[in-house]
């Protein structure tokens, strides 16, 4: 069995539900596994819960440099560790893929992204991700160290956790220039009106709606069918909608009866969060927009003139 | 102030993608353009510059094969001053890590201050090369920047995370990917691709670059495609052409049909 070391990220005190989910996956596939936390101040026995997840151990850095929430001094942290694992594993999150990509660098390490199937195989861990579109299964293995960052819930948590495992600190030393990078504050996330996670309806705004002035539309024809709003990334970074409104990676991940995309090009970070919806629909103009790949009702054509003829013709009814 | 650009040539959206059957590689032969994630990336370069910071060049780079000369050109339609493309048969085939090591070997010679890359490539669906060639060239990272300034010796970024939004600082030299909604990027003028073909671009083989051969193409690579399979058959679903709007009732029919409404 070969030594897998799971990096956990954690965030005011909350556990990474996909680290815990890739943590789960590991202890599933039969050895003993061991998982990793950074963090400053950190409660032995907090750490030490991750032995309901899975963890047969855990190692924890601890140290005030790895307090920010930053990639780089926990890539430091974890690097002596991981140069003795035979893989390194870890769940999705901005944070982790940060930490896992300066650790390939530093280690010389392969890396398989987007990982949904992580697998022993020939002695090693082999790693399975859907490429190209999801047109394609991709699987890989390593020479040396291998390190596999998961998909966006690719794994579920143990629900049920329960026992505590051994903690162990290790030694930590933080290069200068792995904390030149300094967190300057946290932006406040606008109280939402509704929960998106509750809503049987979702009708969401992308990019092709074309403007923040283009949102009533939408907003109109979620009324009209009795559902919420719901955004990607790209109009939230944008400035069109709250933060409380995205779905996918680094949003909220919802499973409504019905999901009617306008303008939306189905970006895999973007399909993570969505793609569990009963029957989706998508209004594209793009006959090669990823979404409809996997739309249940794809239709093709402007979303600025069937948005609208839509919330007519559900109104008329 | 100098900027890099790191620029990838990905297969076109519209062009067919698949994998090389018999290398398991991306099948290149099909059209390829200038990955649209490094649009953002190459305007934010200029809308830099324009905003009045002091900046003396923006050089942008890439690792492909010799075809990628073609995203270069658009990248110095779209404002970069001069380019390097790493072109060498020897890298084909090469890692993540090792594409990392690649850039950061170039970008180290190329005297910036700051460099930029794109939130992902569009053939790869990754997001992790910034953080890679940050550590290469043991500089401060900041990835997924939704919004930037730069300040006197410094940046501002503003990422988004599964929590929120961050602002981190970091002194330069520093190195940042940008999220596609950082700008917009603008349209080159006939004007900027004639002025294009006058720009300086150079092709380093990997020896020039001061790549280490041990650590890239096939025989460097630390991740080995071991199968390529189809992904579970998933049922197809309806497509409907709209014209005008006139799928509105069809629309909402299947979805009565479904029970939905
Ligand atoms: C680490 C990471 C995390 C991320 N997390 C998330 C996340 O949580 N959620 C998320 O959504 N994204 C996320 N992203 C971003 C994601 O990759 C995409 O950039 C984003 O989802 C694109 O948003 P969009 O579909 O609105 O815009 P675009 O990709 O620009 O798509 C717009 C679509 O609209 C179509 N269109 C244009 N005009 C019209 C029209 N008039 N009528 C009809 N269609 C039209 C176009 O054909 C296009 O397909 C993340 C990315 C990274 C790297
Ligand atoms: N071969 C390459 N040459 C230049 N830049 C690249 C290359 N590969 C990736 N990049 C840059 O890294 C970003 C993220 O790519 P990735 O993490 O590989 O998805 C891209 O948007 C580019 O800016």
């Amino acid at each position: 069995m070969p030594g897998l070391l799971v990096y956990v990220d954690h965030d005011e005190g909350e556990l990474s539900p996909q680290s815990l989910g890739v943590l789960a996956k590991a202890a599933s596939l039969g050895g003993e596994v061991t998982a990793f936390v950074a963090g400053s101040g950190v409660d032995d026995s907090w750490a030490g819960s991750l032995g309901g997840h899975g963890a047969a151990k855990v190692l924890l850095a601890d140290d005030p440099a790895l307090e920010g929430g930053l990639s780089q001094p926990i890539v430091d942290a974890i690097e002596a560790s991981a140069r003795e694992a035979d893989a390194v594993l870890f769940g999705a999150g901005v944070v982790s893929a940060d930490v896992a990509a300066g650790l390939a660098a530093r280690i010389g390490a392969g890396i398989a992204c987007e990982s949904t199937e992580i697998a022993l195989a020939d002695g090693g861990v082999v790693a399975t991700r859907p490429a190209l579109g999801d047109t394609v299964m991709v699987e890989s293995g390593f020479r040396g160290t291998g390190i596999v960052l998961a998909r966006a819930n690719a794994f579920p948590v143990n629900e049920s956790p329960s026992g505590t495992a051994p903690v162990e600190r290790v030694a930590v030393e933080v290069k200068p220039w792995s904390q030149a990078a300094r967190p300057a504050g946290r932006e406040a996330a606008e109280a939402a009106g509704v929960d998106i996670t509750e809503a049987e309806i979702l009708v969401a705004v992308g990019r092709g709606m074309g403007g923040p002035e283009n949102v009533p539309l939408v907003e109109e024809l979620a009324k009209a069918i009795g559902g919420e709003v719901a955004a990607t990334r790209a109009v939230v970074d944008a400035g069109w909608v709250p933060y409380a409104m995205q779905v996918g990676q680094t949003g909220k991940t919802v499973s409504p009866k019905l999901y009617i995309a306008c303008g939306v090009s189905g970006a895999i970070q973007h399909k993570v969060g969505m793609a569990n919806a009963g029957t989706i629909v998508a209004i594209n103009k793009d006959p090669n927009a990823p979404i409809h790949e996997f739309a249940d009702v794809s239709v093709i054509g402007d979303a600025l003139t069937i948005v609208p003829k839509l919330t007519e013709a559900l109104r008329s009814r | 102030m100098n900027i890099a650009v790191c620029v990838k040539e990905v297969p076109s959206g519209t062009s067919h993608k698949r994998l090389d059957p018999a290398t398991n590689r991306l099948d290149r032969s099909g059209d390829s353009e200038l990955n649209p994630f490094d649009l953002h990336a190459l305007e934010e370069a200029v809308q830099i510059r324009e905003g009045g910071a002091d900046v003396g060049e923006i050089v942008a780079v890439c690792m492909g094969p010799a075809s990628a000369q073609r995203a270069l050109q658009k990248a110095l339609a779209l404002g970069a001053d001069r380019a390097v493309l790493v072109s060498d048969d020897s890298l084909a085939g090469s890692d993540i890590a090792g594409t990392a090591h690649v850039l950061a070997a170039v970008v180290a010679k190329q005297d910036a201050d700051l460099v930029i890359l794109g939130q992902q490539a569009a053939d790869a669906d990754c997001y992790v090369m910034a953080a890679a060639v940050a550590d290469y060239l043991e500089r401060p990272v900041v990835t997924q920047v939704a919004d930037l300034t730069v300040e006197g010796s410094g940046i501002r970024a503003k990422r988004q995370t599964e929590h929120g939004y961050d602002v981190i600082e970091a002194p330069l030299p520093a190195v940042v990917s940008v999220s596609d909604a950082i700008n917009t990027p603008r349209l080159p003028s006939i004007k900027a691709i004639m002025g294009a073909k006058k720009k300086p671009l150079e092709t380093l083989s990997a020896a020039d670059a001061g790549v280490d051969s041990g650590r890239v193409g096939e025989s460097g690579a630390q991740s080995i495609v071991r199968s390529v399979a189809p992904p579970a058959a998933k049922s197809a679903g309806v497509t409907i052409e709209d014209s005008g709007g006139d799928s509105a009732p069809q629309v909402v029919e299947i979805l009565a049909g479904k029970g939905l409404l």
